[in-house]
């Protein structure tokens, strides 16, 4: 954390693909100890992904990075848990065989993040999409989209904080 | 998209880094403060015979009880953006202005007359001091929000009522130097119910506003 925030991508790219089998542990031990299935795991995994991301001004360089890395995933956890309760008010028989099929792979591509990229507004999900899906890098996604690398910077920023806040108000 | 897929995009953002929260805390304070004190200056000002009074013991224990729960709100404030960062102690650390509040209201009782208690309680301007302490709390609110939605407060609407006492504090620390009311038992009523008005409405919005 202490060398992305010098700027090295790289760094934080590799911390954060680090980071992602710890929280998906603890995603699966959270769902299932509140008696959820942890098909959802990886919603809760992305989720807290995007707020390590979104919040990282909130990380004091001087502090130790684990009580804050988990406080952000208790506090995702807890959203996922009030998100699930009032999805439960749905009758949950009907989803009880999909539910039993939890051969959940990690890695797994989520429907929740897909459909939050798809309700963002078009630069943004081009943005997206060319460096998250496709791997281009800004500039390759700059020439692609006929945008400036700045515009495409801040389009992918402006869709990440969308997708974080679709995540918070989903209700579904 | 695979978990891997946003990884990538989270790095491909990862540059600027954003400034610690402390800065941006501290970038949207100062003014908010000097905009306060330019209101308070313009509009209220200090009372006349403030020179007078400051060894006042009444006056001296009304302005440092302010300054006081300024300091303590402050440094939960701070805390109270970062996650990880405990709280709990320095909440509980504000219990100290409520105690001696009380204590002052005792000794107040004390040396007061019976007859001379609700005309200090009613003071000369209550109305003035619930309209002033809000509105000169109100940049200062705005500015404490505006940080703390950068920030990532475990609990929003608590995080709101922090921030609400946080800016009725330095609105109370200005308005006890314009009010000539110094008795504990008008600052016990009056302060009180001006700063927990602040206090609501900051829960209220920190519910809505502070979510992350």
């Amino acid at each position: 954390m202490r060398a992305s925030n010098a700027g090295d991508a790289a760094a934080y790219e590799r911390l954060l693909t680090e980071l992602t089998p710890a929280l998906r542990a603890a995603a699966r031990r959270g769902l299932n100890a509140a008696g959820l299935a942890d098909t959802d795991a990886e919603d809760v995994v992305q989720e807290t992904l995007l707020a390590i991301h979104l919040k990282r001004q909130t990380f004091d360089g001087n502090a130790p990075f684990g009580p804050w890395l988990a406080a952000i995933a208790r506090h995702k956890m807890i959203d996922a848990w009030r998100r699930h309760g009032r999805r439960t008010k749905l009758p949950i028989d009907d989803f009880a065989e999909v539910l039993a099929d939890g051969s959940a792979e990690p890695d797994l591509i989520t429907a929740d993040v897909s459909r939050h990229v798809e309700s963002l507004p078009p630069s943004q999900r081009a943005a997206v999409r060319a460096i998250a899906i496709d791997g281009a890098t800004i500039a390759e996604a700059a020439a692609r989209l006929s945008m400036t690398s700045g515009a495409v910077r801040v389009a992918l920023h402006r869709g990440l904080a969308g997708l974080a806040r679709k995540f918070r108000t989903d209700t579904l | 998209m695979k978990t891997s897929d946003l990884i990538r995009a989270l790095a491909a953002d990862c540059a600027p880094w954003p400034k610690p929260l402390r800065q941006i805390f501290n970038a949207a304070l100062l003014p908010a403060i000097l905009m306060a004190f330019g209101l308070y200056l313009v509009v209220l000002g200090p009372r006349p015979d403030l020179a007078a009074h400051l060894a006042d013991p009444r006056f001296a224990f009304k302005f440092l009880l302010a300054l006081l729960l300024l300091g303590l709100v402050g440094d939960l404030v701070l805390r109270i953006g970062q996650p990880g960062v405990p709280t709990r102690a320095s909440a509980l650390r504000l219990w100290l202005v409520p105690l001696l509040l009380g204590g002052a209201i005792l000794v107040e009782l004390f040396v007061l007359p019976p007859h001379l208690w609700l005309p200090r309680l009613i003071g000369s301007n209550a109305l003035l001091c619930l309209v002033s302490i809000p509105s000169l709390s109100l940049g200062p609110l705005i500015a404490i929000f505006f940080s703390l939605r950068r920030g990532a407060p475990e609990r929003p609407a608590s995080a709101g009522a922090a921030a609400g006492l946080f800016a009725a504090a330095i609105g109370a620390v200005l308005y006890a130097t314009h009010c000539p009311d110094d008795s504990p038992l008008f600052v016990a009523a009056w302060y009180t119910l001006a700063i927990a008005l602040v206090a609501g409405i900051g829960a209220l919005a920190g519910g809505r506003l502070l979510r992350w």
